[in-house]
Parts: C-alpha cells; structure tokens; sequence
C-alpha cells in the first residue's frame, strides 16, 4: 500500500439511514395490533416465520455452503416439542420456549456428525434425519400417527390476545435471529463465514476455522427452525405430523432464500415478502403454484444464482445493511471521535 | 506454409494474462522447443493450442484453417495432440484402456498398440496394470503413448522430465528417438536446455508470457539464450532474429 | 425359520433398490451430481407405462419398451439444459436445480393424475401373486424373482458396456478427468447426455416394477431417492455391484423391521444407512492404520517429539 491515507469503514451513509429506518420500521410493527385487527396481525405473523425460515436457510445454504433438504424436521420437533410439553402440564407460552429450545439442541449431537458429510450427501442425509424425526414423531401414542393434537391449551386465552401475543413473539423472534446473524456478519466470524461460502478450502488454509463455524451456524439454524415451528402452532393451533415434517416447507425455504438471495443479509427478506405475496395471490391455484415454485426455483439456479437482491447488489454496488467493509482512499482526516463507545461502535479504524 | 501458426495470441489464466500477444510457427515435421521459466506461460499456450483452454484474442491456424472456435477434442480429430504437464493419466482405468480412449478417435496412422510397445518396451508387461498405480517413467511413457494413439500430426509435449530420475530421463528419451525423427511435428516444453536443443531444430524462449527469443537451435549461443530465459536484458518483444 | 425367510425376502427387494440405484450412482460417478429429482423420474417413468396400458391395452413389458427410449431423451434433454449449466456453476446449483424439478414433476404428475394411488399390479395378472413354495413357511414370489434378475442383467449388462465398448470406456475416462478426456478426443458434452439419458432410463425400469410390486402416487417419489440413495452409500461408492450389496443390505433391514411394527420397516432400512453411513465417516476420518498398530503394541508410553 502506498502511504496513502485511508479508512476502513463499517457504515455507509445509505446503511446508516436504512438502521435507522429500519428501527423505525420495528417501533411500527410493535405498535400494529393496538391499531390492526386479527386479519393484519395474522398475516404478518405468517410473514415473520417465512422470514425466519427464509434467514435461516440462506445462513447454511448462502453462507455455509450447505444444502439442507430436511429443516422442516426443526420445525416439525419445534411444534412437536410444545405441544409434548403443554400436554404435560407446562404453560403453553413456556412450552413454546422450552419446546423450541429443545428442539434446537438436538442440532448438536447431529451437528457432529451430519457436517462430515459433503454436498449431495449431506443433502440427502438430512432429507433421512428429517423423516426419522418424522416416523419416531408418529410413534408417539399422544400423536396417533398422523392424526395429531390440537394445542388445546391456547383455549384459555382470549382470541385477540392469543394472535397479539403472537404476533409479537414471531416479531420478537424474527428480530432476535436477524439481529443474531447481523451480528454474526458483521464479526470476524461473518467474515470467516463468508470465506467458506466462497472457498471452503482457501478458507481453511488461512486459518478459518471451518467446521466450528459450520457447526455455529447449523445450531443457528435449527434453533431459529425449530421456533419457526413453535410459532406456527401458535397460529395454526393444531400440529399434524405430515404438515410439520412436510418437505413442502424446504422447497419454500429454499424459494425464499434462492429467489431472494442466497449469501446476502436482506435477500432472505426480500425473497420471504415475495414469496407471501405469491402465495396469498396464487396459493389457491394449488398444484400450479408449487409447480411455478419449482419452476422458479430450477429457472434462478442456473440463471440468476445471486438472487434478486444479490444480483441488485452486484450490478448497482448497493449495500444497505453494513454487513460488509469499505475502504475509504484519501480521506484527509476529517473529524473523528477516536475514543469512546461510539468510535468503537462505528468501528472504523484510522491508518 | 507452416502446419501450425499463431498469431498475436492472448490467453488468461484466471484473472492473470499469462499469454501475451505470442507469434509461434511449427512447419509440417519440425521439432520446436518452448523454453522458458516456471509460469512463463508455456502450459497455458500449450493449452490454448490444443483447446483446453480459451483465448483471449488472436489467431490459430491450423493446416490452413482457423481452428480457435473448436473444442479440444475436435481438433484432436484434426491431428493436434497434446501430453499435459503432470501426465493427467486416467488413474483408474488401465494402461491399455487409457491407450484405447485415445485410439477410439480413429485416427489413421503408424501408432497403435504394438507400435506403442515397440517404442516403450518396459510397458509390455503392464498394459492391464491401473495407470495410477504406474512409476513415474512408466506413467510418462503411457502419457505419451495415449497422445500417440491419436495419430497427431502436431504433438505437444509439455515437461515430459517433470519428476522423474535423471536414469527415468535418459530411457524416455531414448526411446523417444524413434518418434523424434518419425516426421511427426512436435512442441517439446523442457526445462532442460540441452535436451531440447539437442532435440529440436528451432527455439522459442518464453518470459512472462512474450516471446523474448525466436531463432535456430545451432545458432542461439548458450549465453543468448539464458539471457533471454532469466530477462537479463530487458526489451518488450524479440530479442534476435535468425 | 422366520429368519430366512427376511433375509430370501430382502434379498430380493434388493435387486429392487438396486435398479432403482444404479441410474443415481452413474450419474454421481460420471458427473458428481446427484439428482434430487430422481426418484420423481421413476414414478414419471411409472405413470408413463400406465398411460400406454390404460389407453392402449397393451402389456405393461411392451409399454416400458416404448417408455425407456422416450425416458433417455428426457435424460439427455435434461443434460443439456440443467445438468450441464449446473455443472459448471458450482457445487450448491444442481442441488437447487434438481430439487426445484422434483417439485415441479411430483406436482405436474399431480396435475395430471390426481392424488388417487395406482398399481400396475392388475394389468400382470399372476404374475403380481405367483411364488414357488420353498418350504412350507417360504414363500418366493415370481415377480421379486424377475426384478433380482432384471437388476442383476441390468447391472452385468452396464458393466460389459462400461469396459469393453468405447463409449463406455470414454464415460469412464470423462468420469475420471472431462478435461483431459476432451484432450485426447472424448466429446465430453456426449458422454454425458449418454450417462444421463441411461440414469434416467434405469429409473423407468424401476419405477415399473415398484408399479408392479406395490403402489405409486405423484408423491412416492422422494421416497424412491432416499431409498436409492441408501442403498448407494450402504454399498460403498465405486462400483455397481456394491450398489446392489447396499441394496440387498437395506433390503434386509426392512424385511426384518417390518417385523417389528409397522412403521419398522422404514426406521430400521434408516438406521442402518446411518450407522454405515457413520461407521464409514469414523473410518474414513480416523488413520485405519494407526488404530491397528495401536491396538496390537498398546497405548504409547510417553510423549514423543
């Protein structure tokens, strides 16, 4: 480097106003139900668990490399947790937290296992684990195979309350795993993650520790699924196996996640808000909506890898959460607060 | 006319430019040599030549025609063999089988199995040995061999000494004396200067992916050569013409 | 006695695993992709035999004469406009390209079809009931008896092709390094639409008998490729008789689960694919050598440098 001056920054003038719209943007949708009825509170709950779902699929598939065919087994153990726990005396909202806990943990014993294997394998071995889960879930006499268990236990809340409650806790959830891997990107870890995802080789040979952050991100991953499910119940009030552990659920994740953008932060967003927009226009269409999802799903892989919100990225260079670095040349010491929490907050370093 | 002739050739190899702007000739049954240090860009021509690899701009002619929309396998039809560094044998498959691929393109011509035994003799007992399990001699010699099978009209050979003994190195290119003067037209890459200009009958010094020398075998002095080969003497373009 | 029969029984499902495998091992030796969408290609292949034999009468064997042909064009279609593309672009795409043709087979099938489940089971009269009596508990049926020896020609007959033909021979070279293949004359992009187009007209084969020996639905098929797919890692990646070992192993799991309730059919087929599958993981990760050196002299004394 010549001895130019120049900044490593975090924030963009464009990230900096979109944080704080987007904070502003959460105060909203705290305030909605006060506001909004059942329809609107119901609706956007479904849009929060897509996110989720969406999030959690683009952190393995966009950041870690790894293709998993079976999330809907998180999700399904999720909701099956909850209703094991409410049926056995728990209140139902603990339930939902201890269940999705639970849930999640089962990731780690797998997590040791599953991530030796590569590519296709791993594909499919988690396709397996999921209807292990599936068939074990149906051996459980309180669940009669597929005839399943509505969670009763919500009865004793007033209905409003019920979707309010909700509502908010899908709100709270989705914003604690976006903040999670925000935090995660933005850390030497994000960067680390994002060298796997792009050589997972030339990552481990500088030192990147790959299999401990594919394990940080499968164990993400399954917490965020299996509360994903947790939540579901919590809307649709009735948990049957086949819905649950359907395969249905990776093929939307995977729609969300690809069509929006795999390896970015905001596609899975993107791709989630397309994806409940499709469904509450074509949804009814039935059998042709999941065949223009497939379709959508094939044409985007072999044309539009990146996603829409990649693509957008790559072509116009927009960058609106600061999850990346930018070198800022030439910059003749402007003012800068060199102490203090804000300074480290911004994390920018002077050279 | 010349059998082979490029023009003004540029190829990458990623986002490097690792052949710039390269005129080159090979006249029917000439032995060149391609000299030059590592990553001068001689594999990435050879590469280029035979079509595994895509140009950036510039020509290739071969017998007359343009053949740089062609794929590799298409011009090995044509007659354009090559014999990749590090030999890039098909391990699993045997040393027969790895000659009968290449024989599967039908060429006509002298080369086929027996001759191929004739010239390297020390593979007679091995032909249905796994090429991987193979010395580095012998993997050499089946290397070759499969290029020969094809019956090329122009061979290249790129670093065919690579990782063998010097005694491995003397028997290759013993037997290769025979293939030397069979009229074949050959691209010898060889990191050894006096075996390639004990070989060949013109020279082609390569640095940093230019041609810096083009001239005659017996009238390139060792000194011209290495100066050419080490850039001692800087200057963009040919150094010497004959 | 029980146990033989379990083990007669799932030996014979696994020459049924075994056709249903080789399609999806070829495809993954020759081009390291494995298609999501392959066990969706068997029941395709299924309603296509049943389509022929409902409108014209004809047998089913003859209907899956017609429909292998028309199955190995799909496959080198296929190839051509998904396979290659994705081949190229890195290890998640065929993944996500697949997967996203599996969605849209099952659902086109469904379109087409309806939900009902079929059989070609009627359409082959005794065939479907017929078995030599081996012992008075044993029971062989005719028809798991023709699948085995389908797959057992089928096998024997890829094999052959495999070794001594030269398009064979130039599969396997392509399989082993396209690049190098197209340097000594292999047309790299042919070799594989035939690989494909052979994987995808195995799968027809097979999604024929599973009509005959059972039922199929527009949604049988990820069950088809997980099945598949175990009998491949059971069997160990690398030939096709290791496909049908696999085979006849997850054969035999089943038969002897199903004894025990049932849904033990499918849990114990599951749990052995993943004890292999993780026997092979620790074997492979661990240095083989080192542990029998160690268990024969014992645990190292101290600390070398």
């Amino acid at each position: 480097m010549s001895g130019r001056n120049f900044q490593v920054a975090r924030w963009t003038r464009t990230s900096t106003i979109s944080a704080a719209a987007a904070a502003v943007a959460v105060v909203i949708l705290a305030l909605l139900p006060f506001a909004f009825g059942a329809n609107v509170t119901e609706r956007l709950t479904t849009l929060f668990v897509y996110i989720i779902l969406a999030a959690m699929w683009n952190a393995l598939a966009g950041y870690a490399g790894l293709v998993s065919v079976g999330q809907q087994m998180f999700f399904g153990l999720g909701a099956y947790a909850t209703i094991r726990l409410s049926y056995g005396g728990m209140n139902v909202y603990a339930a939902m937290l201890v269940g999705a806990l639970l849930a999640g943990l089962t990731a780690l014993p797998l997590s040791s296992f599953m991530l030796r294997l590569r590519g296709g394998e791993f594909a499919i071995a988690t396709w397996v684990v999921a209807t292990i889960a599936h068939l074990l879930v149906n051996f459980d006499p309180l669940i009669e195979g597929e005839t399943g268990k509505s969670l009763i236990a919500l009865n004793a809340y007033d209905a409003t309350v019920r979707e309010a409650i909700s509502y908010w806790a899908a709100l709270a959830v989705m914003l604690l795993f976006l903040v999670i891997m925000f935090a995660l990107l933005r850390s030497r870890f994000g960067a680390a993650v994002q060298a796997i995802r792009d050589d997972e080789h030339a990552a481990a040979s500088v030192g990147v520790r790959v299999m401990a952050a594919k394990r940080l991100i499968f164990t993400i991953a399954a917490f965020g699924g299996a509360a994903a499910g947790a939540l579901w119940l919590a809307t649709a009030l009735t948990f049957q196996p086949r819905t649950y552990f359907g395969i249905q659920w990776t093929a939307y994740m995977l729609f969300m996640a690809l069509v929006g953008g795999l390896g970015t932060f905001e596609g899975p967003i993107v791709g989630a808000v397309i994806f409940f927009i499709l469904e509450d226009r074509f949804g009814a269409a039935g059998v042709w909506y999941l065949v223009g999802l497939g379709a959508a799903a094939t044409l985007f892989s072999l044309l539009l890898p990146r996603g829409l919100w990649g693509t957008l990225e790559d072509r116009f260079g927009i960058a609106i959460m600061p999850v990346g670095y930018r070198l800022v040349l030439g910059a003749a010491d402007p003012p800068q607060r060199t102490s203090g929490w804000w300074a480290r907050w911004r994390g920018s370093t002077n050279r | 006319m010349s059998l082979l002739a490029v023009e003004q050739l540029d190829a990458r190899h990623g986002l490097l430019k690792a052949v710039r702007n390269v005129d080159l000739s090979v006249a029917e049954g000439e032995i060149v040599a391609l000299v030059g240090a590592n990553g001068a860009g001689k594999t990435t021509l050879l590469r280029t030549i035979a079509g595994a690899h895509r140009p950036e701009s510039g020509r290739i002619t071969f017998d007359g025609a343009d053949i740089a929309r062609l794929r590799a396998y298409e011009r090995v039809k044509l007659g354009i063999a090559l014999v990749p560094e590090g030999r890039r044998l098909f391990a699993g498959l045997t040393v027969e089988d790895n000659w009968r691929v290449a024989g599967d393109t039908r060429r006509t011509g002298p080369w086929d199995v027996e001759a191929l035994l004739a010239l390297f003799p020390m593979l007679k007992g091995r032909l249905k040995t796994p090429a991987g399990l193979l010395s580095g001699g012998e993997q050499q010699a089946t290397a070759i061999g499969r290029a020969l099978m094809t019956n090329p009209r122009l061979l290249l050979l790129d670093e065919i000494s690579l990782g063998l003994a010097p005694l491995a190195i003397d028997n290759l290119y013993r037997s290769l004396t025979k293939l030397f003067s069979s009229g074949t037209a050959l691209i010898l890459v060889e990191q050894n200067l006096n075996r390639a200009l004990g070989v060949a009958t013109r020279v082609y010094c390569m640095l940093e992916g230019r041609i810096v020398l083009e001239c005659d075998a017996g009238l390139a002095s060792r000194q011209q050569i290495t100066e050419a080969y080490f850039g001692l003497r800087r200057d963009s373009g040919r150094e010497m013409r004959p | 006695m029980i146990w033989v029969d379990q083990v007669i029984q799932g030996t014979l499902l696994g020459g049924y695993y075994a056709l249903i495998a080789c399609g999806l091992s070829l495809m993954f030796g020759v081009m390291r992709i494995i298609n999501l969408a392959h066990g969706d290609f068997a029941v395709l292949g299924a309603f296509a035999v049943w389509l022929l034999v409902a409108r014209t009468g004809i047998s089913p064997f003859f209907a899956l004469a017609v429909a292998i042909p028309l199955m190995a064009l799909l496959g080198a279609a296929l190839q051509r406009w998904v396979f290659e593309r994705s081949l190229r672009a890195g290890a998640l795409v065929p993944l996500l390209a697949t997967f996203g043709l599996a969605i849209v087979t099952e659902n086109l099938l469904f379109e087409g079809f309806g939900a009902d489940t079929r059989s070609l089971a009627p359409e082959i009269g005794d065939l479907a009931f017929d078995s030599w009596t081996v012992t008075d508990r044993i029971y062989v049926g005719h028809l798991a008896v023709l699948v085995f020896v389908v797959a057992v020609v089928l096998l024997v007959g890829l094999q052959a092709f495999l070794k001594w033909t030269a398009l064979g021979r130039a599969i396997r070279a392509t399989a082993e390094d396209p690049d190098t293949a197209e340097l000594v004359g292999v047309n790299s992009r042919f070799v594989y639409a035939v690989a494909a187009a052979i994987a995808v007209a195995t799968t027809a084969i097979a999604g024929t008998f599973l009509a005959m020996r059972a039922t199929f639905d527009p949604y049988s098929g990820p069950t088809q490729l997980i099945f598949a797919f175990e009998a491949v890692v059971i069997g160990g990646v690398g030939s096709l008789w290791r496909t049908l070992i696999g085979g006849i192993i997850l054969g035999i799991a089943q038969s002897v689960g199903a004894q025990i309730g049932p849904r033990g059919f499918l849990l114990t087929g599951h749990i052995v694919f993943l004890v292999v599958l993780a026997v092979r993981l620790l074997l492979s990760g661990a240095d083989l050598g080192a542990i029998v050196r160690r268990a024969r002299t014992g645990p190292r004394r101290s600390r070398s440098l």
